[in-house]
């Protein structure tokens, strides 16, 4: 094992799948020359050359629609959208026509195109550079959506990614990028097979009084969460890591509910019909009878997010609202609270 | 002869129309008879399919939304002959011509329209989404502009293996005005994409005209902006179209490099079939439906001149047609619709664990 950042997972990953496979090219905005807004393509465009490594002009509808078009030849494209903001622009591609090819057209063209963007608040960008809009891609038949949180998963779940032939709306986070951890020393090695299960949630942490859920950095945070009350409060928390927005592997985090008797969900994205809404949905049809107590949901505050830094921290989940709510939760249900 | 720059006298002519029309009084240039035969067959068989169409419609044998291209049966076939087998084709809506023309089965066109399993998108697609590998139309697409970014990218796939196939992208008048244009035409020509863009103006984006839509309305013009060229020819003169459009898609093969085509014709009816084109005044209407402006009276009129076409040769092919059209609505109508157990089966190309496979009133955990 070694330790590295979730950005030189994905980085090195990206590099491995394209020396491995000639189909794989990536296209997106300052990928090439600048390598990266987010240093992700650090290095490819020396490597691979300007073929393979396709710096495009700002026009987000235009090169994810060429990437969908050249997906359905057989290329295997994988986009950066510079972040998931800048996806709206080019929603028409993702909604209408990536995720509609394949059925609409009674399954004669796949189409193997990741989109990799980054979401996440926190980093004072203002209003229309912090939204978790995961949400729109999720909804929809015809993509998968992943959201790794730790390094580890960011290389399983991106050669899952490109070797899939759907399309993959890949979401990052800017506060994960420099996040550590551990990974198989073969991670970087085109020769490495170990590509995670679309489609599948994961316990990452186990625990008896409460289930947390989250995903992406949410999923990080959460564990954190456990860890904090574990050690200060004697309270043992089970996280689970969604993993996968699309599918959505409902048993996973309803096992661990029929198991606990309650749950909180942590999501950056907003609470009002947002992703908690959906799994505490799934909770009540699923583990109606194990429940102890009303499912609890810590999400962003429902404004455009402010640039002023008091103002967007009040607004984001922290570990200590989404502490209360698991103290608040388990008080209601007669549970001991440290 | 027409002219070949009615919209607005602009002054893009199609050089070989021209031509043509200066060599010889038939306008027919060498061509051989059974070339000619052919493509006026194409073009009645075209007309004739629409027809069945409209009326299948309105028997309620087809839904949704069914757009024709009566009064543009002579750019469709020019179009279409303009290309090689390999070259690949995307369109808009109103494709049902497109996808016969590029070669699909007229029955199978005609099975999709009516929703069934041996529909060329087995029932998923309809009208407005006709799709098939083999023949390399990949697609009709529903969403204006939608099938700009999907083609350009296509062509960057060409580029990328080396291959020398052209993408052929063709759209409304409308679509002009939308952004997928802008970027994708930035995009091929940044790019050097054989891809011929080829803009179907008909005058009307539904009811709202070119010179309501659009701030310069000389279409053609409209690469400028990206060092485009581009041409207009008439869309009512099927070998104009041929010829032009042959040219500038063998020029996108040698030079590697996008183009512009403006065809211009007259949409005889409505938008779509349920559109009575109230908008239109009666000199409009008139103007469209019009002798004159048909290309298939306009062909078979200067195929009668030429003695190409006989009284005896037009009621064979007439029948011919007739007879073809019936098969392909017969095939149609005893082709199986698909069963509701099927409905999973095109969600995803490569199965994932948890797809939900839940039927409406199904619970979301299955006992």
């Amino acid at each position: 094992m070694s330790v590295i950042t979730y950005r030189q997972a994905l980085r090195d990953t990206l590099r491995a799948e394209m020396v491995r496979d000639e189909n794989v090219l990536v296209i997106g905005e300052e990928i090439g020359v600048f390598e990266g807004s987010y240093k992700i393509t650090e290095g490819l465009l020396k490597e691979f050359g300007p073929r393979r490594v396709k710096d495009t002009p700002i026009a987000e509808e235009g090169f994810v629609g060429a990437a969908v078009g050249a997906a359905m030849l057989g290329l295997r494209p994988v986009v950066e959208l510079m972040t998931i903001n800048f996806s709206l622009i080019a929603i028409d591609q993702i909604i209408n026509h990536a995720a509609k090819i394949y059925g609409m057209f009674g399954g004669q063209t796949s189409v193997p195109l990741v989109i990799r963007t980054p979401g996440g608040g926190g980093q004072q960008l203002g209003a229309t550079h912090s939204q978790n809009i995961e949400l729109f891609y999720s909804f929809i038949p015809g993509l998968k959506v992943m959201a790794p949180s730790t390094p580890a998963e960011a290389s399983s779940m991106l050669r899952a990614a490109i070797r899939d032939d759907d399309p993959v709306l890949f979401l990052e986070n800017l506060g994960l990028y420099n996040s550590k951890g551990e990974v198989p020393d073969d991670y970087a090695e085109p020769e490495n097979d170990d590509a995670a299960t679309i489609g599948r949630a994961a316990v990452t942490r186990e625990g008896s009084d409460i289930t947390l859920i989250g995903y992406s950095r949410m999923a990080m945070v959460a564990n954190q969460v456990a860890e904090k009350l574990a050690e200060e409060d004697d309270i043992s928390v089970e996280v689970v890591d969604l993993r996968s927005l699309r599918p959505l592997d409902r048993q996973t985090f309803v096992d661990s509910v029929k198991k606990t008797g309650s749950a909180v969900i942590c999501e950056d994205d907003w609470l009002t019909y947002g992703i908690g809404a959906e799994i505490a949905a799934s909770i009540q049809e699923g583990a109606f009878d194990y429940l102890d107590a009303p499912v609890r949901r810590v999400a962003m505050a429902e404004v455009p997010m402010p640039y002023a830094k008091p103002l967007e921290t009040a607004a984001l989940p922290s570990i200590e609202s989404i502490s209360t709510v698991i103290k608040e939760t388990l008080s209601a249900v007669g549970k001991r609270v440290g | 002869m027409a002219d070949t720059a009615k919209p607005k006298g602009g002054t893009a002519r199609a050089s070989t129309a021209k031509r043509r029309t200066r060599k010889d009084t038939t306008g027919l240039g060498n061509e051989k008879p059974e070339t000619l035969l052919d493509y006026y067959r194409q073009m009645l068989f075209i007309r004739r399919f629409e027809e069945r169409t409209g009326q299948a419609y309105t028997q309620a044998r087809i839904g949704g939304y069914c757009h024709l291209n009566l009064g543009e049966e002579a750019t469709v076939v020019g179009l279409m002959t303009a290309l090689q087998e390999r070259d690949y084709l995307f369109t808009n809506y109103r494709d049902h011509g497109y996808a016969i023309g590029k070669g699909m089965d007229p029955k199978r066109v005609m099975a999709e329209l009516y929703g069934r399993t041996d529909g060329v998108a087995k029932g998923w697609g309809g009208s407005m989404h006709m799709y098939d590998t083999e023949t390399r139309m990949l697609g009709g697409y529903g969403i204006v502009g939608g099938q700009l970014p999907l083609a350009t990218g296509a062509a960057l796939a060409v580029t990328y293996r080396g291959g020398d196939e052209v993408v052929m992208c063709q759209m409304g008048d409308g679509t002009t005005n939308i952004g997928a244009w802008h970027e994708s035409l930035n995009l091929a020509k940044l790019w050097n994409l054989p891809v011929v863009f080829v803009v179907i103006n008909n005058f009307t984006g539904m009811g709202t005209t070119v010179d309501m839509s659009s701030a310069e309305p000389e279409l053609y013009k409209r690469g400028a902006a990206f060092r485009m060229e581009g041409e207009r020819v008439d869309g009512r003169d099927v070998l104009a179209v041929r010829d032009t459009a042959a040219r500038l898609v063998e020029r996108a093969r040698e030079e590697q490099t996008p183009f512009l085509l403006e065809a211009w014709s007259h949409r005889q009816k409505g938008h779509s079939v349920v559109d009575p084109a109230k908008y239109r005044t009666e000199e409009q209407r008139d103007e469209a439906r019009s002798d004159e402006n048909d290309p298939i009276r306009i062909f078979d009129a200067q195929l009668t001149k030429a003695g190409v076409l006989t009284d005896e040769l037009r009621d064979e092919i007439a029948a011919s047609v007739k007879a073809e059209v019936a098969e392909a609505a017969d095939f149609a109508e005893n082709s199986p619709h698909p069963d509701p157990s099927t409905l999973f089966d095109y969600t995803y190309a490569t199965p994932v664990p948890n797809e939900s496979r839940r039927m409406p009133a199904d619970p979301v955990f299955a006992e």
